[in-house]
């Protein structure tokens, strides 16, 4: 079976914080659970930012993440990618990532965009309503919020752009090794 | 121009090129454990693909919650259990023999100077220790790496840590990689690889090298590393015997993983540690970090003395050297988890589960429990923690909880004190019918 590429976009959440680790995206007692699935319901359970309330109807809707620094540092744990993908958010768009938790997104074939700050802060101030559609090579993302609307390169490292291609890293490499 | 150690690894094991900027490593060692590798072994079998590289090159072991706590731990050990017994992997750990993986693997000499090293967990930065490139990695990676031994990763960019200057009494290799997180921050080190170097290290026991190399990944390192030398050959002296003629040739063989003078470094950060105090991590990131003298007074409901930073019998002695003749102050907890079986039988023969069990402390087997939150003195809303562990992220060791970093001294100074206490007071003082 070859893995369909995953769809990318959709309303956008933020969470405007650095450093967010990955015991707040899914807390250490949930990975005794024994399928992705079972994930879903506990995204973000433990993150403490002021406007940002997990059970809000807004995170079952999202699409993407916005955020700062930093994002998903501290445990190597793939479940904090697998939340957000059996949630059907398969893009996070950031300042920067920490290492194991971007290799786990292209892994998964999802995307791990990294912007500039000043991109970043603008995409935070288009405000909460902001919806993101990617094109179909994955080369240009646009943000449209009630205050208008921004495009922002992708860009890849062409390596990370083949595993998003190829739906993660075990279908590539098992092709390939 | 020449290359550093983490270069020299990787041209020693690449398997392909994919890009200039992206390697594909042949991986020595692919280390699993109960809580990530089950989905991996799920998927594997789900896909008809329920195969191993090579059972040699796999390690396994139950360390995170053991015994299971519930049913589903219970399910998860059992995944790896009959995964490891049907593919017949020799160095698989469980009840009876196991501890935390970072801690049993490096005892049974399963890694060498020169290595690469895979594991789902962020702390298999730990076998840097012993001039080997060792990386967490998540669930995909770890099923690549079980199914075809490769992993990849960025080309290596290293930061070179020379810590100058001598110990001072009471102060250890947790206080100076506290203080050098503090520096770097939580991603100073993002995509680097940390080479720790300089005279402290070359003077330093295998163990508090693991307790260096170990904290990395809280700088966001994808590796700690130190140069392989005397002390690893007279670590490994054991399992290498058969493979040299004297630990002298050991070492001189080991010199072909140093780095060369003339390497190139993305940044150096250059420390003399001779007047750094006892250090702990006030807030809710690992680099938020203190002198202890300005922590001291801060109530504690639980010391935690173990994991695989600080569980080694190295980390027990000191912190027994002090607790000896002494009690738990009122109202404080003490949980004590030797990181493996060695260290448990150690530690008993030398009478120092005597001296924390005389002192009120509760000894559990060999496993990771409290560390991660999961068993073992989890923590209620509100609560305070002295800890020897690496992670002070909000909920770690409990919902609600707060943990305070320190090393097995400060940990057990605040164990007597009841309070964050700076543990320097303590040292030399006859303890022997001290009534404290
Ligand atoms: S002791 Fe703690 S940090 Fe170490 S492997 Fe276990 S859970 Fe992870």
């Amino acid at each position: 079976m070859i893995p369909a590429m995953k769809r990318f976009g959709g309303p956008a959440i933020f969470l405007d914080r650095s450093d967010i680790n990955t015991d707040e995206i899914i807390p250490a007692k949930y990975l005794t659970e024994n399928s992705k699935e079972a994930l879903r319901p506990y995204i973000l359970e433990d993150l403490k930012l002021d406007g940002f309330d997990p059970r809000s109807p807004a995170l079952a809707n999202a699409g993407a993440i916005v955020t700062r620094a930093n994002f998903g540092c501290g445990s190597s744990r793939e479940h904090a990618v697998w939340v957000f993908e059996v949630n059907n958010i398969n893009m996070v768009i950031a300042e920067s990532f920490a290492r194991i938790f971007r290799q786990n997104m292209f892994n998964c074939g999802m995307l791990a965009i990294e912007l500039p700050k000043e991109q970043i802060e603008r995409l935070f101030t288009m405000g909460g309503d902001v919806v993101i559609t990617v094109d179909a090579g994955f080369s240009n993302f646009q943000a449209r919020g009630k205050s208008g609307e921004l495009t922002c390169s992708i860009i890849l490292n062409p390596f990370d752009r083949q595993l998003v291609m190829a739906g993660g890293w075990l279908a590539y490499a098992d092709q390939k090794y | 121009m020449g290359n550093t150690i983490a270069e020299k690894i990787f041209a020693a094991h690449l398997r392909d090129t994919p890009t200039p900027e992206n390697a594909v490593l042949d991986i020595d060692v692919v280390m699993c454990h109960e809580i990530t590798t089950p989905i991996a072994i799920n998927d594997l079998m789900s896909r008809g693909k329920d195969r191993v590289f090579d059972v040699k090159r796999i390690k396994a072991v139950i360390d995170h919650v053991t015994p299971s706590k519930d049913s589903k731990t219970a399910i998860q050990a059992k995944t790896l259990r009959e995964w490891a017994q049907r593919h017949r992997i020799p160095d698989f750990f469980d009840i009876g023999e196991n501890g935390v993986c970072h801690a049993l693997f490096p005892e049974k000499g399963f890694i060498r100077p020169g290595n690469t090293v895979i594991m789902g967990d962020s702390h298999t930065c730990t076998h840097g220790a012993f001039g080997a490139f060792a990386a967490g990695v998540g669930t995909t990676d770890l099923e690549v790496g079980i199914l075809k031994g490769v992993c990849s990763f960025r080309n290596p960019e290293t930061l070179r840590v020379i810590i100058n200057g001598k110990l001072g009494p009471g102060v250890y290799a947790k206080d100076v990689i506290l203080a050098i997180i503090k520096k770097l921050t939580v991603n100073g080190a993002t995509d680097k690889i940390i080479e720790f170097t300089g005279p402290v290290v070359t003077a330093m026991s295998m163990e508090s090298r693991m307790t260096l190399c170990n904290m990395a990944i809280e700088a966001g390192a994808t590796c700690g590393i130190c140069m392989p030398d005397q002390v690893t050959a007279e670590y490994l002296w054991p399992f290498i015997k058969s493979e040299y003629l004297s630990i002298n040739g050991a070492t001189i063989d080991f010199k072909k993983w140093h780095s060369d003078p003339d390497a190139n470094y993305a940044a150096e950060l250059i420390m003399d540690i001779t007047d750094l105090p006892p250090q702990a991590t006030y807030g809710f990131k690992p680099d938020e970090v203190k002198d202890v003298t300005d922590m001291t007074g801060i109530k504690v409901d639980q010391v935690y003395i173990g994991s695989c930073t600080n569980g080694r019998i190295e980390d027990l002695r000191e912190a027994a050297g002090i607790l000896k003749g002494r009690r738990l102050a009122d109202g404080v907890r003490g949980v004590m988890s030797p990181a493996t079986p060695k260290v448990f039988m150690q530690a008993m023969e030398e009478g120092i589960l005597k001296i924390f069990m005389d002192a009120g402390f509760c000894v559990t087997n060999p496993t990771c429990g409290a560390c991660l939150g999961m068993s073992n003195g989890v923590l209620a809303p509100g609560e305070v923690c002295a800890s020897t562990t690496n992670r002070n992220f909000n909920g770690r060791m409990g919902k609600g909880g707060m943990v305070h970093l320190m090393s097995p001294l400060s940990a057990t100074a605040a164990a007597i004190s009841g309070v964050i206490t700076d543990p320097r007071q303590f040292l030399g003082q006859d303890r022997v019918g001290d009534k404290l």
